[in-house]
């Protein structure tokens, strides 16, 4: 089986983050960026299925600047045969962009599977893993929480609102991946020493026009501090009519 | 996975460190935050030491990881051994010491002194955790005077026999193999102290739980009786020779610790920040007074150097320079350091800092026998003084 994991490198979420003074980036000094928390599920999938499989490759591809080299490697540290970085000096806004240049790289990898994670905790944007299966022709199930894999075909859950959907499909296809379909592993101290050994092509990729710009970046506001109206049932009376007339949601 | 503990590093010592001792760090890191904290303090207050961790430790490669591929090792360099330390011990002490004994003092004896046979017989089964190991050199009467020990190893015509007593082993109960340190010749010969691997189920050989700790409680810690234990040639480590064999081990096991103390010093500091932030008295955080300001103020500067001496000291050691001297220092240091950052961070939490809830606590009980064990902080003392003068102050 062979599977391809693409994956993307972004702002660790524990990071406090600051905009940058063009007022539509971010300000990447002192910010430390990890592997997209939903691509690892992807990483794990392709892995497990190459185990019981007993035999494919997992190839991860990431499009992203050179330090998305770090990124990949720790794909590789958890057991991907080898990766390939889309090199860029930015990325792209629109994801129409990224899923272009991905689909090029990967119509001829004969692959069996194209997994992604169900969205990236950067943009939330869920766009590039269904943009490239389209381009690709592809059938393409979004959010599997489960998936069983046999005789040239698959059957994938996704949770949906109040209950869970069946989906069955042939293969090739792209997958977007969420939380609950497995559990990462940690990547062992060995197989982050042989990820440096493993292969890693660099290809420098022109990125077409796209139709998206950002034009502005802001932080949520900040939330006002709070206020105690009273104490005991004598406040009851006040909070509601604070809430009819100030806050007006009664 | 991305660790939700951030560490310390007010120095961008980061930036020291390759991107693989990194990502080491980080997957220590990241295994601690969700398989040891969450059920250390716990394992701390039962007094029992977490074994249900022992196979995701080796699974990881935490085991002798500066030791070659070759015997099922990582092979990571001394660097990212020590960062290994600092995370196991950001955790607890109780796991580091597991860690450190089995690596330094039991993997890696094997490894410098014992033969191919041993060598490839008991390594890749230490790595791999279906074999765990205890170091037997202090005795009830000798623990700083190491060279004065009285266990004995009487020659046979087909091997060794055993007598004698150890105390405060790690591991002690839960150990397969124990390294014992024994004298060959005469009492007044430390020239003549030897190593044997002997299997903790040969007859004769008995382990006992030491009751009634109030510090590394989440660890094993025992006294060992060898009774007549009847051992084969090969029990031997044929290339231990004299005292300087086991203090060999030991300097392994202190430069381990000099990280180690780092980590649980980070861990008190974080805990100390977010509660003085948050901690409201007099319609403040208590961080907004001058008293805490200074606290944290001492504890960030002190980690900051000790991370410095750590680092510098594991590429010495890397680079084949270290010496055991320069391990004392370190050693001497940090412990002391974290002890009083654990000391601090308890204090500054008030009368939360009593609880098994927050670590400060626990690392500062734990800490005081880290102080003394491997070591006492007073012996390093002299190691340097000796270092420094030429003149031995011991005896």
């Amino acid at each position: 089986m062979r599977i391809a994991v693409c994956i993307k490198r972004l702002p660790d979420s524990e990071t406090r983050v600051k905009i940058a003074p063009d007022g539509k980036s971010l300000d990447e000094t002192g910010v430390k960026f990890v592997l997209n928390p939903y691509d690892e599920f992807a990483v794990e999938e392709a892995l497990r299925r190459r185990e019981q499989a007993g035999a494919g490759e997992v190839v991860v591809f990431s499009l992203g600047p050179a330090a998305a080299q770090e990124t990949i490697r720790s794909a590789l540290a958890m057991g991907a045969d080898r990766g390939v970085l889309l090199q860029v000096d930015r990325m792209p806004a629109d994801g129409l962009v990224v899923a272009r240049a991905l689909a090029a790289e990967l119509k001829d990898g004969a692959f069996d599977l194209i997994l992604f994670g169900k969205l990236a905790i950067d943009d939330y944007n869920h766009q590039v893993g269904p943009m490239v299966a389209e381009l690709l022709g592809l059938p393409c199930v979004t959010s599997v929480s489960r998936l069983e894999i046999a005789d040239g075909k698959g059957v994938a859950e996704r949770e949906i609102e109040g209950g869970i959907e069946v989906c069955e499909f042939p293969l090739p296809a792209v997958l977007t991946v969420d939380k609950g379909l497995n559990e990462p592993r940690y990547p062992a101290l060995k197989g982050i020493m042989a990820a440096k050994k493993k292969p890693m092509e660099i290809k420098p990729t022109p990125l077409g026009v796209g139709d998206v710009e950002i034009v502005a970046l802001t932080l949520p506001p900040e939330r006002k501090e709070g206020k105690i109206v009273g104490e005991g049932p004598a406040a009851v009376l006040e909070l509601v009519r604070l809430l009819r007339e100030e806050a007006k949601i009664l | 996975m991305a660790p939700t503990f951030n560490g310390v590093d007010f120095y961008n010592t980061d930036g020291l460190l390759s991107e693989e001792e990194r990502a080491i760090r980080d997957t220590v890191r990241s295994w601690v935050d969700d398989h040891v904290i969450p059920i250390i303090g716990e394992h701390y207050l039962q007094g029992t030491f977490p074994k249900q961790l022992i196979p995701a430790m080796a699974e990881l490669g935490l085991f002798g990881a500066n030791l070659p591929e070759a015997y099922g090792c990582a092979g990571l360099n001394n660097v990212a051994y020590g960062l290994i330390m600092q995370e196991l011990e950001r955790g607890d002490s109780g796991v580091r010491s597991f860690a450190s004994v089995q690596g330094a003092l039991v993997m890696y004896p094997i490894h410098e002194f014992g033969s191919e046979e041993q060598k490839q017989h008991w390594l890749p089964r230490m790595a791999s955790g279906r074999v765990i190991g205890c170091f037997a050199l202090t005795e009830p009467d000798y623990g700083s005077n190491p060279g004065g020990l009285i266990t004995v190893a009487k020659e046979t015509k087909d091997g060794w026999v055993l007598n004698g007593a150890k105390m405060w082993i790690t591991n002690g109960s839960t150990a397969h193999v124990a390294v014992v340190w024994a004298k060959t010749g005469a009492l007044d010969d430390p020239g003549s102290i030897r190593g044997f691997l002997v299997p903790t189920d040969t007859p004769g050989f008995s382990a006992k739980n030491q009751a009634g700790k109030l510090s590394l409680r989440a660890s094993d810690t025992s006294e060992i009786v060898l009774q007549d234990v009847r051992l084969p040639r090969d029990a031997l480590l044929p290339k231990s020779a004299g005292l300087k064999a086991p203090l060999a081990c030991l300097t392994a096991a202190r430069y381990g610790i000099a990280w180690g103390a780092v980590g649980a010093a980070m861990a008190c500091y974080v805990e100390a920040v977010g509660y003085a932030k948050t901690r409201v008295m007099f319609g403040k955080p208590i961080g907004g007074f001058q008293l805490q300001q200074a606290r944290l103020a001492e504890m960030l500067t002190e980690i900051t150097k000790g991370q410095l001496l750590c680092l510098q000291l594991g590429r010495l050691k890397d680079q084949g320079k270290m010496t055991p001297q320069q391990v004392s220092l370190a050693k001497r240091n940090n412990v002391a350091m974290a002890t009083d950052v654990a000391r601090e961070t308890r204090r500054l939490l008030g009368a939360n800092g009593i609880l098994a809830e927050y670590q400060a606590m626990r690392h500062l009980a734990n800490l005081e026998s880290v102080y003394t064990y491997e070591g006492t902080h007073d012996v390093h003392t002299l190691i340097l003084g000796q270092e420094i003068t030429g003149m031995n102050a011991f005896n």
